[in-house]
């Protein structure tokens, strides 16, 4: 990949229906050494959500978090949006939580974690957008664009459910739209330690 | 990699808003999380048909009405009855019984927006035989909320979740017994409301004005920033008795307190910790 691929700091992932199982496959991805941070947003029923750490931990080759309120941004890790909170990236760069009204009808939002995002990382962001319905995630993706991010968006035939990787193309023009398979090869070929 | 831009124009305005807000209306925004609070400026800015902040602050220093409509912007008022029933098991099942051993009973909700959880405070100290000895404390900035909380008048369409979230929360009795339901509104009980406090206090500049034993403080410290915490927390832990309770939100965390080494966990799932000696 090109020259911006070298100065990525961070990875936003938004995901709804269907997000566990495609989350499943590209985080493990990961290289275990990325210099980067992950933040994911994945809708589910609340009762669910808790149990996110012990589902990917185990499979994936960076530490899973469950966000707490302030966290700071570790390099090398996977964040995941509490449930019912919304996930915010703050000045510091920290981690922020919220309880404002669902957006998009989601709490946690897609796009309030990648406008946020968009603000403190700028051109150094990398968005992906994944399988769901609904249109959440849309509006992130136009201001992860804007501040001069990197967009993804899961090709919509290949996710299992279309509407929301559809929403984002109808917003945006994303840099890539890409398989599930791709977006695995995309992250071993992102920046790590060892060759920065 | 530290790629951190430097300041843009819009964290610039932002910054000479709160600053702006704090001179004139002596609310003080300036240690709130920025993310946040720029995402709701965003949708003010909107309400307003302002095209940037600096505009918005040109309306702000001339006309009180557009702080008043703003501050609804710059709090959020979302809130349940009983919200996380756990929580509320906890302090039934673990923090009850150490209170009853107090002849009298005070316990702080800061932050307490429309009410509910004051309320959910009184009712389960009703059930526990603990209210008539009670006295709570319920303190929030935002004067609308608190004139909503006053008046105890809640929704119709949410009793269902209350109700749910009251019987997860072991309650022995009937939500019912505590309301009285008017068209789609129902009004909380006087015998409750008679036992609660609202007031006009901020974590960000008022200071101490009881000795307490509980303090519940949920889902407002995700709004400040680490040191706006750390005066938050101050506060909670000069307020509270020997071996007082203070209970969080669940995503919530001590780590930025001086104090921290001084609440030794209580109910660790539910964030209720226990003030020490030290
Ligand atoms: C999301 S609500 C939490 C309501 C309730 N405690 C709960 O958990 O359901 C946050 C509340 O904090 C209040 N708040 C914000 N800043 C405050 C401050 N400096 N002092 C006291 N309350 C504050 C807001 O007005 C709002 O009512």
């Amino acid at each position: 990949m090109g020259a911006p691929m070298r100065s990525i700091a961070a990875v936003v992932i938004g995901a709804s229906t269907g997000g566990v199982e495609a989350l499943l496959r590209i985080l493990p991805a990961l290289r275990g050494d990325a210099s980067f941070s992950v933040l994911v947003v994945l809708h589910l029923p609340r009762e669910r959500s808790s149990l996110l750490v012990e589902i990917f931990a185990p499979r994936c080759n960076l530490p899973v978090r469950e966000v707490l309120d302030k966290d700071p941004i570790l390099a090398g890790s996977i964040y995941f949006a509490p449930p019912d909170y919304h996930l915010l990236v703050d000045d510091g760069p920290c981690l922020a939580l919220s309880m404002d009204p669902p957006v998009e009808h989601s709490r946690p939002s897609v796009s309030v974690l990648f406008e946020s995002a968009a603000a403190v990382y700028g051109p150094h962001l990398l968005a992906v957008l994944l399988t769901g319905a609904g249109s959440d995630g849309a509006s992130g993706l136009q201001a992860v664009q804007r501040a001069g991010g990197m967009t993804v968006v899961q090709h919509p035939a290949n996710a299992r459910m279309p509407q929301m990787p559809e929403a984002g193309l109808a917003r945006v023009t994303a840099d890539h739209v890409l398989t599930l398979e791709d977006i695995m090869s995309l992250f071993q070929a992102l920046p790590c330690a060892g060759r920065a | 990699m530290n790629a951190v831009p430097p300041p843009s124009v819009d964290d610039v305005e932002l910054r000479l808003l709160v600053e702006a807000i704090y001179h004139v209306y002596h609310y003080d925004f300036r240690s709130y999380a920025r993310a946040s609070l720029r995402r709701r400026m965003g949708a003010a800015m909107a309400h307003f048909g302002c095209r940037s902040l600096s505009e918005l602050q040109g309306r702000l220093l001339r006309e009180a009405d557009v702080f008043t409509e703003l501050l609804e912007y710059l709090t959020v008022q979302v809130s349940d009855l009983f919200r996380d029933p756990g929580y509320f098991r906890a302090l039934r099942e673990k923090v009850v019984p150490l209170l009853r051993t107090y002849p009298s009973l005070k316990i702080w909700i800061a932050g307490c927006s429309t009410g509910e959880e004051a309320y959910s405070m009184a009712i389960l100290l009703r059930e526990e035989g603990l209210l008539d000895r009670s006295l709570i404390y319920a303190t929030d900035i935002n004067p609308s909320a608190l004139r909503r909380a006053e008046a105890g008048v809640f929704d119709a369409a949410k009793v269902p979740d209350f109700t749910a979230n009251h019987r997860r929360s072991g309650g022995r009795s009937s939500l019912s017994d505590y309301y009285s339901a008017a068209y789609d509104r129902v009004i909380f009980d006087k015998r409750l409301r008679r036992h609660i406090v609202f007031s006009d206090h901020s974590l960000a500049t008022d200071s101490v004005f009881a000795e307490v034993q509980l303090v519940s403080c949920r889902n407002v410290l995700i709004y400040f920033n680490r040191e706006l915490q750390s005066r938050a927390l101050d506060l909670f832990y000069e307020a509270l008795c020997r071996k007082g309770f203070l209970g969080i939100g669940l995503r919530e965390s001590l780590r930025f307190s001086s104090h921290a080494d001084s609440f030794a966990e209580f109910a660790r799932e539910d964030r209720i910790y226990q003030k020490v000696d030290g």
